[in-house]
């Protein structure tokens, strides 16, 4: 073979493999030129694409215009009821957001012992305090809201439903602390003192041949 | 024409021995072997990043907080229930807690310096999907996908990595087969569930009917 002809050979290689090759270098599609979220920008100043929300605007969807739900207060007091009747549908969210939200130092129980409080956050006071005991639903709506003492406000982390679903169950884990007989339900009442255990959905006495399943039962943390 | 065939064509040449003749299949196998290479580079680590753990400004444990503390994924990454994105949590739920625990550590200082400065803390993103796919995390939550069924056990790293290759081959696995990857939607946030009589096949059957849970494979279901 020539050299001449080798010459040319190699050429003809080299540029089918980059002609192979080049494309692979290019990332365009991969990384378009947009923004989506948490990605930088060099266009504003604090570097981020997320801007600001310009004080005084409202999202869509965002209502601010019924005091109660939003504030929880009522005429410039502390609502003594819940914007909305309390439904177990209610009780059910709350139930999984208070253990997501508020069981790391107030504890699943509600007595302020929980995993933060173990590693050196300052105690919060029991719900079962006298008075927390005392304390309209609306105090309990507040202070997830703003925050109180050491505990700061969750309003970027609980929208405002789930704060008044939170409410509620605060108000039913204090109940399952001071429950007496007679608020089993009287045709409960009978079995309960008998001992049996009750369906915590139906208050019935639950029944000997059907254990419950794990996931029908449904734990509250759908 | 005027050339005269031979009767039998001449393959090699006469001068050929055996291991010329050999050298010619065996540039056979070596195309071959190529392309099987560049399939297993494609498939590593070193193009998909799977299982490198990234270094962060701060090294952030998810082993310490969600798998030793028990912190629900949801306490931080709030919008995943809802929105495409689990959320990045921004820097005062860092200080919900750190502004009295390890709050002079100096390993903590680049969150102090961002809540002193409202600056962002520059987190290096560890999923990082291509432009032209479209994931939402809301719906997987929804249709009983659990955490750890695409990021693996996040409760047991330290420095934070991702588990899988994010490939398409990937996603269709689950979105062809999804009986093989489903839970129940009450245990997507529980870390190592198994199936209760270890049958995952027959419940996740049973739950792609209760759930409603039909996964596309268009093109156009995660390219729009």
């Amino acid at each position: 073979m020539s050299s001449r002809v080798m010459a040319r050979a190699l050429g003809v290689a080299a540029f089918g493999l980059a002609l192979v090759a080049a494309p692979g270098c290019r990332q365009d599609m991969h990384d378009q030129p947009k923004y989506v979220p948490y990605r930088g920008s060099r266009f504003f100043k604090d570097g981020r694409s997320a801007r600001p929300r310009i004080p005084g605007t409202v999202s869509r969807g965002e209502r601010d215009d019924d005091t109660l739900l939003v504030t929880g207060k009522a005429d410039g007091k502390l609502a003594e009821v819940f914007p909305e009747p309390v439904t177990l549908a209610m009780l059910e969210r709350g139930h999984q957001r208070f253990d997501i939200f508020c069981s790391p130092c107030h504890d699943r129980a509600g007595t302020g012992q929980g995993m933060i409080v173990m590693r050196g956050y300052k105690q919060p006071t029991s719900f079962h305090d006298e008075r927390l005991r005392g304390m309209p639903p609306g105090y309990f709506f507040d202070v997830i809201s703003n925050g109180f003492g050491v505990m700061p406000s969750y309003a970027a982390q609980v929208p405002v439903a789930d704060r008044w679903a939170i409410a509620a169950y605060v108000r039913a884990l204090q109940l399952s602390q001071h429950a007496t007989v007679a608020d089993v339900p009287a045709e409960s009442r009978t079995a309960f003192l008998e001992g049996k255990t009750l369906d915590p959905k139906t208050g019935l006495p639950m029944q000997d041949a059907a254990p419950p399943d794990g996931r029908a039962a449904g734990s509250g943390h759908e | 024409m005027g050339i005269i065939r031979p009767r039998v064509p001449q393959v090699f040449h006469r001068s050929t021995n055996t291991i010329a003749r050999v050298t010619i299949f065996g540039a056979l196998i070596v195309v071959a072997a190529a392309g099987y290479g560049l399939a297993l580079v494609n498939r590593s680590s070193y193009v998909t990043t799977a299982g490198l753990a990234i270094e962060q400004p701060v090294p952030f444990s998810h082993r310490h907080h969600a798998g030793e503390l028990g912190i629900d994924c949801r306490y931080c990454h709030t919008s995943v229930e809802i929105s495409a994105k689990a959320g990045i949590p921004p820097t005062q739920t860092c200080m919900n807690c750190h502004k009295q625990i390890w709050s002079d550590s100096p390993m903590l200082e680049p969150v102090r310096a961002s809540f002193r400065t409202d600056a962002s803390i520059p987190w290096v993103k560890v999923h990082d999907l291509p432009d032209f796919v479209y994931f939402n995390h809301s719906i997987h939550i929804a249709k009983g996908v659990g955490c750890e069924t695409c990021h693996g056990r996040i409760d047991h790293m330290n420095l934070t990595w991702q588990q899988n290759s994010l490939q398409m081959e990937w996603c269709l696995e689950c979105h062809r087969r999804p009986e093989r990857y489903v839970r129940p939607k009450e245990e997507v946030f529980k870390m190592g569930w198994q199936p209760p009589n270890g049958d995952q096949l027959a419940l996740g059957r049973e739950l792609l009917e209760a759930n409603r849970v039909h996964p596309k494979t268009d093109c156009d279901t995660c390219h729009r």
